[in-house]
């Protein structure tokens, strides 16, 4: 703010007389406090009700999310409190956003267990959401020093190994999800996956609600999908997979349906986001002691993600996933069906893919972060893209992700092989052009017309498809003036 | 069939001038290029023979191109593959591969199936090529 608001804090036996004292009084509020570099430190956007001080709102959400209550405790005394207290020691308004502010909070590395990503969110994102005196609150970044990191076992894979056991290098990935989503017998919906990996996918998944219901149990699409892998692979002479989804009511069921899995000699398992961060750090784990991929479904976070004023940003759940373990993430696609405004996408794909992720306000993110040799997360581009994307997709993405196309695969006019086909010539043409030094974001369009002479089930796509575009406004763009108030 | 490993298998076989602008993209990124054959393309098979040593110092694609050559004149029955080695701190590994050379005739794979408990099957992908002994397996 451009007049900081002094410290008030209150010292020696009056700050614990009985009673309700300002939270910004309590110590809370540490304007001339410097972050340590072994705290934490949690960027929210805060939004205090009509008439609430926005530094008292700040230092409540310090206070709440570490040592504080509601009144004034005397057993505070008994305990370093000074040290265990979250500080708030910056407050800035939000670029033009009225009432809101962006209150950074540092907290001393002892407040959190090692390596448990429970831990850290029933601290930071607990009981604080509701506090009563914010109209609404959001987590918006974190800054995790390198002591914490380290306690984390990280991606079980990583980019590197899982481009090593594919044997597949210097381009992206491929993949489709199994579609109708629900209500194929296991032999339909094996027979998908058959004619997608034959005809030049790496992957096909599970979708998210694929876990085992009355038109399918678990295990029949086990055989069937690692049925159609194996023949698929015969086919191509190239490695493929299909991403069998774990996800199940209890652990001991996801531990049974991994080790099916394992035992049918399938590379890579899925779970989802809404198992929770225990059961996904339990399952990293079993993903690292048994040589396999693990893809996370990111089912549910748009309920928290996607508004700005309330909730927790997915930056900060691609962290904590790059921390609990997981191999592959869905990050966004930027341009297809589902919310994602590019500049934030790809502070998303910074965060996963980078060992150092630099701070870029444009893109979202509000601090230096280092993994220090954290194995690389795989983000994954998904829902509702289609093949004449492709270069736009390879421009803004690289060759690090994998492009999954669900409907622009199995939706093909001339078959579900056919739609693969088509999506691995466009991407092979584009790599090879951009390769060759050519722009393939102007040249594009042609170098796919180019691509698709030799290759009609291209042309034929490329027909289908030439108009679909999802043009909407972003719910979750960056708010920053790139100006020294802010920056 | 065709064997689709690397990057480039569903796009017509690259000429000598496309293979070179793909190894002066290499080179600009400060990878090392590998020449690599096999008459063994099992999708499990992980070590191909090296085409002498990785060319770590070279900086022509021409000479890449002459070596690739060299190697199609004693190996053109086999596989040959170029591949780019990026030396660089949490890489460390291949970040470009493909397939430059194959032989005239692509037998493929047999999948051989082993029932076993239940409806379970082991799976077992044997290339038709490796029932002769190596060295005469594409001619």
């Amino acid at each position: 703010m451009n007049d900081i608001p002094k410290a008030e804090t209150v010292r020696g036996k009056d700050r614990y007389k009985s009673g309700v004292m300002e939270y910004k009084k309590m110590g809370y509020w540490e304007p001339d406090y410097q972050p340590k570099d072994t705290d934490i430190i949690a960027l929210f956007r805060v939004t205090p009700q009509t008439g609430v001080d926005p530094v008292e709102a700040a230092a409540a959400v310090a206070g709440e999310s570490s040592t504080a209550t509601w009144t004034v405790v005397w057993t505070d005394r008994l305990t370093a409190t000074e040290k265990y207290r979250g500080k708030c020691y910056r407050v800035d308004p939000v670029p033009n956003a009225p009432g809101c502010y962006f209150a950074y909070v540092a907290y001393d590395l002892d407040l959190f267990e090692p390596g448990s990503i429970a831990n850290i969110s029933a601290s930071i994102i607990g009981n604080v959401f509701g506090f009563k005196p914010l109209k609404a609150l959001r987590l918006e970044d974190m800054r995790l020093p390198v002591a914490y990191v380290k306690t984390f076992q990280g991606p079980a894979t990583g980019i590197v190994v899982e481009r090593e056991r594919l044997d597949k290098f210097g381009r992206p990935l491929l993949g489709a999800t199994v579609k109708p989503k629900l209500g194929l017998s296991g032999r339909n919906y094996g027979r998908v996956v058959y004619e997608a990996l034959k005809g030049g996918l790496d992957f096909t998944k599970d979708d998210e609600n694929i876990n085992s219901q009355p038109f399918m149990h678990w295990r029949e699409r086990f055989l069937y999908c690692m049925e159609a892998v194996n023949k698929a692979q015969a086919a191509a002479g190239e490695i493929k997979g299909s991403y069998l989804n774990v996800t199940a009511a209890t652990m001991e069921d996801m531990y049974e349906r991994a080790e099916f899995a394992r035992e049918l000699g399938s590379i890579i398992i899925m779970i989802d986001l809404v198992i929770g961060y225990t059961a996904i750090q339990s399952m990293a784990k079993w993903a690292r002691r048994n040589d396999m991929i693990l893809h996370l479904h990111r089912a549910g976070h748009s309920t928290y993600t996607r508004q700005k004023s309330h909730g927790v940003s997915f930056r900060v759940i691609a962290k904590w996933m790059r921390l609990a373990g997981v191999d592959h993430i869905h990050a966004g696609t930027a341009i297809g069906k589902l919310e994602g405004d590019p500049a934030t996408v790809r502070g998303y794909y910074d965060i996963c893919r980078e060992d150092f992720v630099p701070r870029n306000l444009e893109h979202g993110l509000f601090f230096d972060q280092h993994w220090t040799s954290l194995n690389k997360l795989m983000p994954v581009a998904s829902g509702g893209i289609h093949v004449g994307q492709m270069h736009q997709l390879l421009d803004m993405f690289g060759d690090d992700v994998v492009l999954q196309f669900g409907g622009g695969t199995i939706g093909h006019p001339a078959g579900v092989a056919q739609g693969a086909t088509a999506n691995r010539v466009a991407l092979e043409a584009l790599v090879l052009a951009r390769n060759e030094g050519r722009d393939i974001l102007s040249e594009g369009p042609q170098i796919l017309a180019a691509a698709a002479k030799h290759c009609p089930p291209l042309r034929q796509a490329l027909e289908v498809w030439k108009d679909v575009s999802f043009d909407y406004a972003s719910t979750d763009a960056p708010d920053f003036v790139s100006t020294p108030n802010v920056a | 069939m065709r064997i689709t490993q690397g990057a480039f298998s569903f796009l017509p076989d690259l000429s000598d001038a496309q293979i070179a602008s793909q190894v002066q993209y290499a080179l600009r990124k400060g990878w090392a290029i590998n020449i690599e054959y096999t008459d063994d393309p099992h999708p499990r098979n992980v070590y191909w023979e090296m085409w002498g040593m990785p060319m770590f110092d070279l900086d022509d694609p021409k000479d890449v191109v002459h070596e690739l050559n060299e190697c199609r004149k004693a190996h053109g029955e086999r596989y040959i593959r170029l591949s780019a080695f990026d030396c660089s701190h949490g890489w460390e590994s291949v970040r470009l591969s493909f397939i430059v050379n194959r032989p005239k005739t692509e037998p493929g794979f047999r999948l051989e199936r082993q029932e076993g408990v239940g409806r379970n099957q082991r799976y077992a992908t044997k290339s038709y090529a490796v029932d002769n002994p190596e060295g005469s397996r594409y001619r």
